[in-house]
């Protein structure tokens, strides 16, 4: 490749190089077709010009066979695409089961990071080379999205729901970070850096860096301060242990899985899924708790329930 | 198709048959509405153009060479509002869909004439609401009007702007379904649909989609301005509501408005082809059901704008077949195109030289669309230029290629006088040229990563800016000329005669201009679209 002038982003993610084999294949059935086509036209433009004034040519209305034929090619061609790109899109959709989970918080215009341990960092995400990541990501305001090129990942951010992307890096260095999705006034300064660093110089980093305490433990702090604790902690409320991820059965019947968005609903919505056995009691935390105090108290849930298992 | 119509005698006809401002503003002669719609649509597309140039100057440099970022918004919301919903949705149908709609199926007017003026107005009126919204103050949510940005956090005039699209789409399912109706209920007689102009048959799909497609949009621009003014909790999450809820309904009709607009330029190309090769169109009913496919599959590919949004991979997978079907009716009627030249007389006329490059342009818009239609690319691609590339490629390249085509075609018949060819030949080429120059590049930078709508970008990315810049000025150029010209033929131009090109169709077969009842007597089809000889040659 001309490295003065690349064709392609860097291959930094372990999904890069698939999507780049997808990306060449598409661009050669491209040029392919284009070629064709052009040849064809100009060919016939030149070779039937019209030598004289008034000249009739015989008249041809078409060909069945001929028809067939060219809209058999491009079906086949288009299924093979779809098939090859759809199982590449389901394999690259599903995290694995050990990534670690990194909280993402978007909002005009500022990216605001969470470690699982506590640490916090803004328009920067530090992470380490060949260890999956999984990004928890939700929106306080407008709908923004997370885009890595290097990686090739993309995902939108939107309030009032947790959507998720995973990756893992391939190659230490520094690499975009850009808001994919139109989000106002300063959009194109909603931009930072992903630092991709060997696992050990990744633990300083970590250990270097200011933070007062985990995730889990903020979120327990949370626990008390908003007084989940009295009916949660005393048989009045579900209780926590084990809680994440379980089927939770409703009072209308129906059962939902505990997951992000079911915590997320249950506490600033809490009569929209009522557990079955409850009665419904619990206020609701609309207004009062920010959406980063919401993840706290999730990873705090998630600290107390079996290993994670699928999150989607 | 027998001649019919002789030459008028007296001289008289839609232009001459009566002068003065009122005879204009009150007119229900379909040919006269569509020389109003020809005059504001190219109004709309200086301001639209004028954002343009705006946009390629400013990214000239990494940092924006010309505009703070808040009016860099402004003006791609603009250009994207203005193109799309005043300038391409309007483009072939209310110019060239009313002037020769009623003359090819033979009628002395459309269905409705004095709905088509109401139109008209509609689409006026909707146009001053949003030329409202540029001076005071603007607009920055782009044309997607995306919740809950729009809604809750975006200054300026939404409700002006959203307005005025709400008002136009009015137009638009009036026009549509005068259209439906005139083509189904005003045919002359022996004029039945297998003897329908291409044209007539694209003009018929984009109708249904119009009809069908534009109420959606209208729903969920008052859900906007209700969400806006009243705070409902439609759309934003911190009153209850879905922020991705707009988006299914926005697409459901946007997805469709792209083939309202690359619909009809194809029934434009369809004619073209065929009248400058002397040769029936390859494949008639392929090419003619192959409109009503894309129409039909338009509908149910909208998700496909929405891979990134949280919507569940099932969905996508659908959405993702779906888009991919929307290939073969194109590319069948890309190869039909293409095999009429097979064996044809060709000439090189500018008409020609328009639609020739189309179908190139087109193929490389279509073929590009594979990669956004295929799930793993389009993750990546997604709101990246290579987006804007492929979609000015159907749009500028198809869209507007075939618009300028057709309005070189037609114009002889529409204003009676010809045009110097070589420059308009020139013209073509220089925009053909200057179009790849601008747009090329723009699947090169997206794929390296660039956003869409980012007034400041990464340094990296200069190079490929200024080569796309460098193409717009050229593009810029092309414009121009044909706009002199063709405003110099109208009063200097030499007499063009009934029909200078030899075409069939019963337009031709009238006076050049039309007189008012477009036909002395109602003419008696007893052929084929497009005989331009024996058969001899017949392959099937």
């Amino acid at each position: 490749m001309w490295s003065g002038f690349p064709l392609r982003p860097e291959q930094a993610s372990t999904i890069a190089q698939g999507i780049d084999q997808l990306y060449f294949f598409l661009t050669a059935i491209t040029l392919f077709f284009t070629f064709v086509i052009f040849t064809a036209i100009f060919y016939f433009a030149i070779r039937y010009r019209r030598k004289a004034k008034g000249e009739i040519p015989g008249q041809i209305e078409g060909s069945l066979p001929l028809e067939i034929f060219w809209s058999a090619v491009p079906l086949v061609l288009v299924v093979v695409i779809f098939v090859w790109s759809s199982s590449l899109f389901i394999s690259n959709s599903r995290p694995p089961e050990a990534a670690t989970e990194i909280f993402v918080i978007g909002k005009q215009w500022m990216w605001q990071l969470q470690h699982p341990d506590g640490a916090r960092e803004i328009n920067e995400l530090h992470v380490p080379v060949g260890k999956p990541i999984k990004l928890t990501m939700t929106s306080e305001d407008v709908i923004h999205d997370f885009f890595i090129p290097a990686f090739r990942v993309k995902k939108d951010v939107v309030p009032g729901r947790y959507t998720s992307l995973w990756f893992e890096a391939t190659k230490t260095g520094r690499f975009h970070l850009f808001c994919g999705q139109y989000c106002g006034v300063n959009h194109a300064l909603m931009i930072g850096s992903v630092v991709v660093m060997e696992p050990e110089e990744y633990e300083r980093w970590l250990s270097g860096s200011r933070k007062a305490e985990t995730m889990a433990a903020s979120g327990a702090q949370l626990y008390e301060r908003f007084a989940c604790i009295t009916c949660h902690g005393a048989g009045k409320a579900p209780p926590f242990n084990d809680f994440y991820m379980s089927q939770v059965k409703l009072s209308d019947g129906s059962t939902v899985v505990a997951n992000e968005e079911y915590i997320r609903e249950s506490i600033l919505y809490p009569s929209a899924k009522i557990h079955a056995g409850y009665d419904p009691i619990m206020p609701t935390f609309k207004g009062q708790i920010s959406e980063e105090q919401l993840l706290q108290l999730i990873a705090f849930i998630k600290s107390l329930g079996p290993q994670e298992r699928k999150s989607e | 198709m027998t001649a019919t119509a002789t030459e008028n005698s007296t001289g008289v006809n839609y232009l001459n048959v009566q002068y003065g401002i009122r005879s204009w503003l009150l007119t229900t002669d379909h040919k006269r509405i569509a020389l109003l719609y020809l005059a504001s649509i190219t109004f709309f597309f200086l301001i639209g153009g004028i954002s343009a140039v705006l946009i390629r100057i400013h990214l000239i440099e990494p940092q924006g060479a010309l505009l703070q970022p808040a009016t860099y918004n402004k003006m791609f919301s603009m250009h994207g509002i203005v193109m799309i919903f005043f300038f391409l949705i309007p483009s072939i149908p209310a110019t060239m869909g009313n002037f020769l709609i009623p003359m090819m199926v033979g009628a002395r007017d459309l269905a409705f004439p004095r709905i088509n003026l109401l139109s008209w107005y509609i689409y006026v009126v909707a146009g001053l609401f949003t030329v409202y919204a540029l001076i005071a103050g603007g607009v920055d949510t782009g044309w997607t009007f995306y919740t809950p940005l729009s809604t809750t956090y975006a200054n300026g005039q939404v409700m002006a702007a959203a307005l005025g699209v709400f008002i136009a789409g009015f137009s638009s399912i009036l026009t549509g379904l005068n259209f439906i109706v005139t083509i189904h209920k005003m045919r002359a007689p022996g004029l039945t649909w297998s003897r329908l102009p291409l044209f007539v048959w694209a003009m018929y799909a984009t109708s249904v989609i119009q009809v069908l497609g534009t109420p959606v949009v209208a729903v969920a621009i008052v859900l906007v301005g209700l969400e806006r003014m009243f705070q409902v909790g439609v759309f934003d999450p911190a009153l209850g509501g879905d922020p991705i809820l707009f988006q299914h309904l926005f697409w459901f009709y946007s997805h469709p408005a792209v083939y309202i607009m690359i619909l009809p330029s194809m029934g434009v190309v369809s004619e073209l082809v065929t009248c400058f090769s002397k040769k029936r169109i390859f494949g008639y009913h392929f090419i003619a059901y192959s409109s009503l496919a894309i129409a039909a599959i338009s509908f149910l590919v909208w998700g496909h704008h929405m891979y990134v949004s949280g919507q569940s991979v099932y969905a996508s997978l659908v959405f993702s077949a779906l888009s991919f079907a929307v290939a073969i009716p194109s590319a069948i009627k890309v190869f039909n195109w293409t095999a009429t030249l097979y064996k044809g007389s060709v000439s090189y006329d500018s008409p020609m030289i328009y639609a020739l490059g189309f179908i190139g342009l087109f193929t490389m818009g279509g073929l590009t669309g594979m990669f956004l239609a295929s799930l793993a690319t389009d993750i990546h691609l997604h709101d990246t230029y290579f987006v804007i590339a492929h979609f000015h490629y159907i749009m500028v390249g198809g869209a507007l290629m075939g618009y300028l085509g057709g309005l070189h075609f037609w114009w002889p018949k529409i204003t009676g006088r010809l045009y110097p060819d070589a420059w308009a030949r020139f013209a073509a080429l220089v925009i053909f040229i200057g179009f790849n120059l601008t747009f090329f590049p723009q699947f090169v930078v997206g794929y390296l990563g660039m956003p869409r709508r980012y007034a400041v970008y990464p340094e990296e990315f200069q190079v490929l800016n200024i080569m796309s810049s460098a193409g717009a000025s050229i593009l810029g150029v092309g414009y121009v000329i044909p706009l002199i010209y063709l405003i110099w033929s109208m009063r200097y131009g030499p007499a063009a005669g009934p029909n200078p090109w030899g075409a069939t169709g019963l337009e031709w077969q009238t006076p050049s201009p039309p007189p008012t009842e477009n036909f002395e007597q109602l003419p008696v089809v007893t052929e084929d679209a497009y005989e331009y000889g024996s058969k001899e040659a017949h392959v099937v």
